[in-house]
This record gives C-alpha cells, sequence and structure tokens, in this order.
C-alpha cells in the first residue's frame, strides 16, 4: 500500500509539470485566438461583451479542435460510429509521431539530443518507398520487406551519426542538423531520377506503393486509420521493456546517466553511441515507413511534414519515457487533426496550433516559471534532459 | 573584533543543518569548529558570510546586532571568507583576481592596478606572503593561490577571516606554512574561524575548539584534548584511531607494474616511467600531493587512459592495451577517486549501481534480459553485509551519505572475485565512522590474499594502512620506502626532497 502511494506520487511530481505546461499553453492560446478575432477590437467599450466575445471565440476555437480531434456529431446522420472518424484521423497522425518521438526520447537517454529524427524519417521513407514500389512481392512479405528496407536505411543514416561522435567526438547535434539538409536535397534529387518518376509524370512523386506493400486498414475504407498505430503502440512497448529490462537499455541508461562512471565500470562509450543512434536511426525511418505504406503511399518533398521535428517536443512534453511519449505524440496528433478542422469551422488558423505547441515547448524548458506560476515545489524539472543532450 | 552567533537555527527541509547554535570568537583568536562531513559547518559559515540566511537566531559583530543577507554585507563587517575550492579565475593575475568586482579605473576608464598593487606587495611583505601581484594564477601552486585568496580577504579589511577546510588541498609542508600564517594574522589582531576535520592541525593551532554533530554544539575542549577525545564527540562514540593490523604475510606477486608511460594526446608526459610490484597479502600505498599524477596512473591500470606504454602484469599476465571491462575482469577491484563522477550513477537506484560493471553476467541477467528480481535480492544482501545505510535496495544513490555511497561502490567491486584491490582516496570527504569501516574493509581485504594498490595524499590514512609507501612526484615514484619512515621524511618526500639517509 504504502509503495503504491509512493509511486502515485512520484508519477503525479512527474507529470505535474507537463500537464500544467500543457494547461499553461492551452490558456495563452485561448487569449490568442480571442484576440485574433477581430470582432473583438470593436467591443472595447462593454467590458461585459468583450468578454463574452473573447470567451465565446476561444471556446468555438477549441470545441472544433476537439471535433476534429475526437467526435464530431455533424458526421454522424449517416453511421453513428463516423462521428469518431476525427478520433481515427488523430491516430494515422500520431502513428508515426510516435515512432519518431521514440526516437528522440532513447536518444535523450543515452544522453544524447537527436535533432535528426526529420533525416532518418525522410531515409525510411525513401527506404519504404522503393522497395514498396519497385517490386512484387506476396502480400505480408512484401510489407515485411518493405519496412524491413526502411529500417536498415534509416538505421544506417542514424547510425552514422553515432559512430562520428564516438570515432571523432562531433557534437551529434551540429551533426544531425546538417544530417537533416543533407536529407531533404538528397530527396528531392531522388525525387527527380528516372527510378523515381512516375509513368508519364514530371512532378517529384513517386510511384505509388504496390498494395501489397500497403498497411492494412483497420476499419474499412471509410477510415484511414491503419496498422500502423498498432505498429507504434508496439514498438513503444518493445522500447520500454528494451530500456528497462535488457542489458542494453541497461548501457544506455548507464552512459546517459554518468558517461564517466559507466566507462570506469567498463561499458563501451563508443559502441552504446553507434548502435543507440542505430536504433533511432531505424526507429524514426519506421515511422517514415508507417507514413509511406499507411496513409501516403507515395514519396513526395513533404512526406515528412515536420514529424521529426514536432518529435523533439514530443519526447520533452514525454519526458523521456515511452508511455510519456505515447501520450504527447496521441496529444499532438490531437492537435494536428484537430486543427484542420479548427481552420475550417471558424476563424482561427491552424497556425494557433503551432503556437500552442511552441508554448508547451517553452513552459516544460523554464519549469521555474510553472512553478512560480502554481506556487509549487518539488515539481521535477523538465530542462535535465535538453540540458544533458547538449553537454554530452 | 569578536564575532557572534546566537542560536542560529537553520533548515533544509525535513534535515536540520544548524540547531540553535551559539558561538562567539574573541578578537586575535583561533577558534577552530571541528565536524564530521554534513555536521553543519559549511552552513553556518555560510550563514556568517551571507550564503545562506538563518531561520532564525542572531549574529552580532563586537556586541552589536549586524544583519548580514549578502556577501558583500560580510565584508562590509570585516569578515572574509576563504572558500575550500578557490574562487579565482586561473587566468588572470593574481592583482586582477584581487581587484575582481572593486575595479577602478583612471581618468581614461583604464583598469588601474597600481594601487592593487602597491597593496598586496604591503600586505605580502607584512605577512611574509611572498606572492607576487604579477603572477598568472594558474602558474602558481595551490599554496599560493590560497594566499591569494587571504590577501583579497585582507585587503578589504577581514578582521574576521572564515578559513573554509583550508588545508584539504595542500602538502604537509603548505599545510604547516598555513598554519604559520595564521598565527601572524592572529598576532595582528585577525580573529580566524577555522573549519576542518582534521585533528591533528586542530591540535597545532586552534586557541578553542568547538565540536559541532549533526548541527548542534557538542562541546568545547581545548587544543591540549587528546585525538580521541576530540574524535569520539565529533562521531559521538568511542573511537579508536589506531588501525589494528597484523604485520603482512606477503605472497607472489600479483601486480607487477614495468615503465608504465602516461601521455597526453599532445603527446606530453603525465606519468614517467613507473615500475612497482605489489605482491599479494601487502598494502602498497602510493602517497604524494593531490595532481602528482596518482589519478593518472590508477587509471592507466586499469586501461582508462589512452596513451600508454610500459606493460601491466595482472597475475603474470599482461593486461596493458586490455579494454577498461577486460581489465576489472582480469580480477582488479577498482574503487576510483571520486564517488559522484566516476564511481557511481547517482539517479540509478542502489541495486543498479551495484551491477555496473555486472550486469550482463549470470545471474544478473541472461542472454539480453536482466533478471531484476535477483539483482534486488543480491542487492539487499550487499546492504546488510557492508551496512548501507538506506531505505532499502531500490533507493536511489544521489540521496545516500558520502559514506554510504562509497559503501555501495566497494560492495561492488569487493564482491566480484578480485585478486587486487586498487583504490583511489578511498576515504577522501567522509567522515571518522566511515573511514573506519573502508580501512577495515582494505585490511580485510590484504589479510585475504589480495594485493593492495592504495592511492591516498592523507598521510594519516597512509600510515595507518601501509606496508610499504611509494611516494609520487611530478608523474613518477621517486622512492619507495617501509611504512616505519618517519612522518616528516615522507613530508619532505612527497615535496620532492630526498631525505639524506634514504631507506
Amino acid at each position: 500500500m504504502n509503495k503504491f502511494k509512493k509511486y502515485i506520487e512520484e508519477t503525479s511530481k512527474s507529470i505535474a509539470l507537463p500537464l500544467l505546461a500543457f494547461f499553461l499553453a492551452i490558456l495563452s492560446g485561448g487569449l490568442l485566438i480571442a484576440f485574433s478575432d477581430p470582432k473583438i477590437y470593436k467591443l472595447w467599450k462593454s467590458p461585459l461583451e468583450f468578454l463574452g466575445t473573447g470567451f465565446a471565440s476561444a471556446g468555438h476555437a477549441y470545441l472544433a479542435l476537439i471535433q476534429g480531434s475526437i467526435f464530431d456529431g455533424n458526421l454522424t446522420s449517416k453511421n453513428f460510429l463516423l462521428g469518431f472518424y476525427p478520433l481515427s484521423e488523430t491516430f494515422v497522425v500520431a502513428a508515426p509521431l510516435i515512432l519518431t518521438g521514440l526516437s528522440v526520447t532513447l536518444a535523450f537517454r543515452a544522453g544524447l539530443f537527436n535533432i535528426g529524427a526529420q533525416g532518418q524519417f525522410i531515409f525510411g521513407a525513401i527506404g519504404a518507398s522503393y522497395v514498396g514500389f519497385h517490386y512484387n512481392l506476396p502480400p505480408v512479405i512484401h510489407a515485411l520487406a518493405a519496412i524491413l528496407g526502411a529500417i536498415v536505411l534509416a538505421g544506417l543514416w542514424g547510425g552514422l551519426v553515432g559512430f562520428l561522435k564516438a570515432r571523432t567526438g562531433a557534437h551529434e547535434v551540429i551533426v544531425t542538423i546538417m544530417l537533416n539538409y543533407i536529407s531533404v536535397y538528397f530527396l528531392l534529387w531522388l525525387l527527380s531520377t528516372q527510378t523515381f518518376l512516375r509513368k508519364g509524370r514530371q512532378d517529384p512523386i513517386a510511384p505509388p506503393v504496390n498494395e501489397n506493400a500497403r498497411l492494412p486498414k483497420l476499419f474499412g475504407m471509410d477510415y484511414r486509420i491503419n496498422l500502423g498505430i498498432f505498429i507504434a503502440l508496439g514498438v513503444a512497448y518493445l522500447i520500454h521493456i528494451l530500456l528497462s529490462r535488457t542489458t542494453w537499455g541497461f548501457q544506455f541508461r548507464s552512459v546517459g546517466a554518468n558517461t564517466l562512471a559507466a566507462k570506469t565500470a567498463g561499458m563501451s562509450v563508443p559502441f552504446v553511441m553507434t548502435s543507440v543512434m542505430v536504433i533511432c536511426g531505424a526507429l524514426a525511418g519506421l515511422g517514415g515507413a508507417v507514413q509511406v505504406m499507411g496513409s501516403e503511399y507515395a514519396l513526395t518533398a513533404g512526406v515528412a511534414g515536420s514529424f521529426g521535428f514536432d518529435a523533439i517536443t514530443v519526447a520533452l512534453l514525454g519526458r523521456a519515457k515511452p508511455l510519456g511519449t505515447v501520450l504527447a505524440a496521441l496529444l499532438f496528433g490531437a492537435l494536428r487533426a484537430g486543427g484542420l478542422t479548427m481552420q475550417a469551422n471558424t476563424t482561427t488558423p491552424i497556425d494557433i496550433v503551432l503556437v500552442i505547441q511552441a508554448l508547451v515547448v517553452l513552459f516544460i524548458a523554464a519549469p521555474a516559471m510553472v512553478r512560480a506560476i502554481f506556487k509549487l515545489k518539488n515539481v521535477k524539472s523538465g530542462t535535465d534532459m535538453a540540458a544533458k543532450g547538449w553537454n554530452g | 573584533m569578536s564575532v557572534e552567533l546566537r542560536g542560529i537555527t537553520k533548515s533544509f527541509g525535513a534535515l536540520v543543518a544548524n540547531d540553535g547554535i551559539d558561538l562567539r570568537v574573541e578578537t586575535g583568536e583561533i577558534h577552530a569548529i571541528l565536524g564530521e562531513n554534513g555536521a553543519g559547518k559549511s552552513t553556518l559559515m555560510n550563514i556568517l558570510y551571507g550564503l545562506l540566511s538563518p531561520d532564525s537566531g542572531q549574529i552580532l559583530v563586537d556586541e552589536k546586532p549586524i544583519i548580514i543577507s549578502e556577501p558583500s554585507d560580510a565584508l562590509a563587517a570585516g569578515i572574509g571568507m576563504v572558500h575550500q575550492h578557490f574562487m579565482l579565475i586561473p587566468v588572470f593575475t593574481v592583482a586582477e583576481n584581487i581587484v575582481l568586482g572593486h575595479e577602478k579605473v583612471n581618468g581614461f576608464g583604464v583598469l588601474d592596478l597600481e594601487k592593487a598593487r602597491s597593496e598586496i606587495a604591503r600586505i605580502s611583505k607584512e605577512f611574509n606572503f611572498d606572492v607576487d601581484p604579477d603572477a598568472v594564477v594558474e602558474t602558481l601552486p595551490v599554496g599560493i593561490q590560497q594566499r591569494v585568496e587571504v590577501i583579497r580577504a585582507l585587503i578589504y579589511n577581514a578582521k574576521v577571516l572564515i578559513l573554509d577546510e583550508p588545508t584539504a588541498v595542500l602538502t604537509p609542508q603548505e599545510t604547516d606554512e598555513l598554519l604559520q600564517v595564521m598565527k601572524n594574522l592572529k598576532k595582528q589582531g585577525t580573529s580566524i574561524i577555522f573549519i576542518t576535520h582534521k585533528l591533528r592541525e586542530v591540535q597545532e593551532a586552534a586557541d578553542r575548539i568547538t565540536i559541532i554533530r549533526r548541527g548542534k554544539i557538542v562541546g568545547t575542549a581545548l587544543p591540549t584534548a587528546s585525538q580521541e577525545d576530540l574524535a569520539s564527540q565529533m562521531v559521538g562514540r568511542p573511537v579508536d584511531l589506531t588501525m589494528n593490523k597484523s604485520p603482512a604475510k606477503i605472497g607472489k606477486t600479483l601486480l607487477e607494474i614495468s615503465n608504465l608511460t602516461v601521455t597526453d594526446s599532445t603527446g606530453r608526459e603525465l606519468i614517467h616511467d613507473i615500475s612497482l610490484d605489489v605482491h599479494a597479502g601487502e598494502i602498497v600505498a602510493v602517497a604524494g600531493v593531490q595532481g602528482n599524477g596518482q589519478t593518472e596512473f590508477a587509471r592507466a591500470i586499469l586501461n582508462l587512459e589512452e596513451h600508454v606504454s610500459g606493460s601491466i602484469l595482472v597475475d603474470g599476465k599482461d593486461i596493458l592495451g586490455e579494454t577498461v571491462r577486460g581489465s576489472l575482469h582480469s580480477g582488479i577491484a577498482f574503487i576510483p577517486e571520486s564517488r559522484e563522477l566516476d564511481g557511481l550513477i547517482g539517479s540509478f537506484s542502489i541495486a543498479e549501481n551495484l551491477i555496473l560493471d555486472t550486469f550482463d553476467l549470470a545471474p544478473n541477467a541472461k542472454g539480453l534480459l536482466m533478471s531484476p528480481n535477483t539483482v534486488t535480492n543480491e542487492a539487499v544482501k550487499r546492504i546488510t553485509e557492508f551496512d548501507i545505510r538506506s531505505q532499502g535496495a531500490n533507493e536511489l544513490v544521489s540521496s545516500l551519505s558520502g559514506g554510504n555511497k562509497q559503501k555501495v561502490v566497494l560492495a561492488r567491486e569487493l564482491s566480484r572475485p578480485v585478486k587486487i584491490v586498487v583504490a583511489s582516496q578511498p576515504t577522501r570527504g567522509l567522515d571518522v565512522g566511515s573511514i573506519e569501516f573502508v580501512h577495515e574493509k582494505i585490511v580485510q581485504e590484504r589479510d585475504a590474499g589480495r594485493a593492495v594498490l592504495l592511492f591516498s595524499t592523507e598521510l594519516d590514512e597512509v600510515f595507518a594502512l601501509a606496508d610499504r609507501i611509494a611516494v609520487m612526484y611530478r608523474g613518477t615514484i621517486i622512492d619507495i620506502v617501509p611504512a616505519t619512515i618517519s612522518r616528516s621524511d615522507l613530508g619532505l618526500l612527497m615535496a620532492g626532497v630526498k631525505p639524506k639517509v634514504s631507506s
């Protein structure tokens, strides 16, 4: 019983900061929405109406956000279950985000700051796409082959970072930022080559992956939701096991928490750096595969969206824990999916979602501020891992 | 100038660091504050110097109550402090360091150091300090750097000088010189508060001694009190300061180091041509002043250094160039110099720290999967065996006291099958009780037939444990002497001077 109480206490301490940061971000986002509505500026003179309108526009926007991410009553006329279409969209967006988020999370735990999920995602997408459209393989096997292609390519791309760091001490932050550029332009070049051009088209879009290489849809053709979300959840569980139960995870965590002590105890820091980055690359690459094989089907220049960059926010919000990362990715998936509906149904631009995301990071990175606002003590700081990433 | 603290209380959460402390320091008195690590000495001094504010209590200077809320208030009241870790900028000159924060400029807005220079020269002459105002601080020996700190306090008219563990970084000779400086200052009417846990220095320099234990004053004593008496007041139970050990039963050579040379990446030699044998059943102490290459020597044995030549035979097998892991598992237990930095992972539990170098071996793991239950059960056994005071195997190491942290390191390293124990400063920063424990364990290891190589900068420790003493100076071993050498001869050797009759 005592143990349970302690566990609850510990957990509430460590999730207090992300929750409060999110709450603050929603609050400030609400203010921004209210003030972005031109109507409000004509109501200075009547404070009551002023406030009312402000609340109304923020309320409408957030309601639309929920409609776009969880349940929309307007869609239920044909079939009640269709009302959950927005929720399925949330999962579609969240699946790749969970995987890239895990990539950043795992790196954090080993003391590395992986800014390169974006590039690794791109290489994963390239691998999945190429295997997906270039070969003709039986069902299941083709999908597995495409995933393998993505993992190998992105794993090598990520591993390169770890190898460079282990061998030369090159800082992974700088290296991954640079490799992101290379990835983006490599993709653009690739899309202009004969191999990747669709027959009869000149615009940069690769042929669609074969039916056999697509991830099966979960609830029929009305929904885009596919096996990707289960792949993501399963991998998250595997990463949890890797970190908490395996000898590799033990080494990763040791190097991340105290490199000197790990080295003195005989662990091989170069091995850890390289292998962690291989796995991180593979994770982000798997995200790319899920995106290509699950919802996009074709490789385009914008295939990666901002999955690799949002991943950093997701990992921070998830406190570099697999479960936290999953929850944070679901949240961000909801924001992304809902943002579209919000823009369509109200005058609020989707950019407000980006602002909320940015505010979440800001508040998480400034725990002192959150503590001061809520007069809290003992809330665990969220900057430790980010700081460690830099110093590593 | 006299200083009086009345009823000073300061808590950090549930921990009461200072509990109603009354202390009076008279004009021209050297007042030693003796206490174990964590007894609350530093907290008290940080309160007096304005770095912490007390929860309750009063500070009086010359019978008048004053409020000190930051160090500048303390300086203005005539209270100066020399910290254990110097607050000097290494690339600046002495004069530049001293004017730091009080810079004067001439008519053109250019920094004017002339006045500072002449002041430094005056004080240096007055107290026989021998400090050159234009020397760059990083080129000065530690003892002189410390004097720069003292001068800084004096230049701003400190009448009460707080010295926080000032001898921790000094050679025996430098320590003697510092004690002399303190006596000179005292003659000029400066009061000194001398914080330490070293009994010998207290007896030598102090006029009065106040002993603090667990945040409370537990007694006062005169320097004539016996060491045993002081120590037992400090620890709160009778302490036996003499290590009872039987004569060494020397066995075969287990560790044979020949021509060991370590360079840094630029090719500069860090240690030079060291040869040393350690036999089963003996303790060889490597004595020397901190920073003479002991760190690199110890690390080189575990292949933690990169540019090494020579040979390291462990029971006849050369391990030079092995991995760190290979070296550890060739039969060496390694107690690294810093528990916090390279010995332990603070954010890991005791159980996890106990398997840092055996995490992937049976029974801790089967293949890739670890066995958390076995790990925890083993940890519970170790905790009892090594008397690690904790709330259980899952407690984080960072929340343990220094002594218990070191016990975790010992428990980890001595529970593996080893032939050799390499212990680097194993009692640095520990309280008397923990030192006793560590010493007993080290002697037990010796008596169990292991070869023990002990690196220590503490003469007391060297004399308590060593069967032979190797003296390190400037990266090499200048002499290997029997443990019967006199304290003063060993002090000279540590300063690089070979006594005429070397044994």
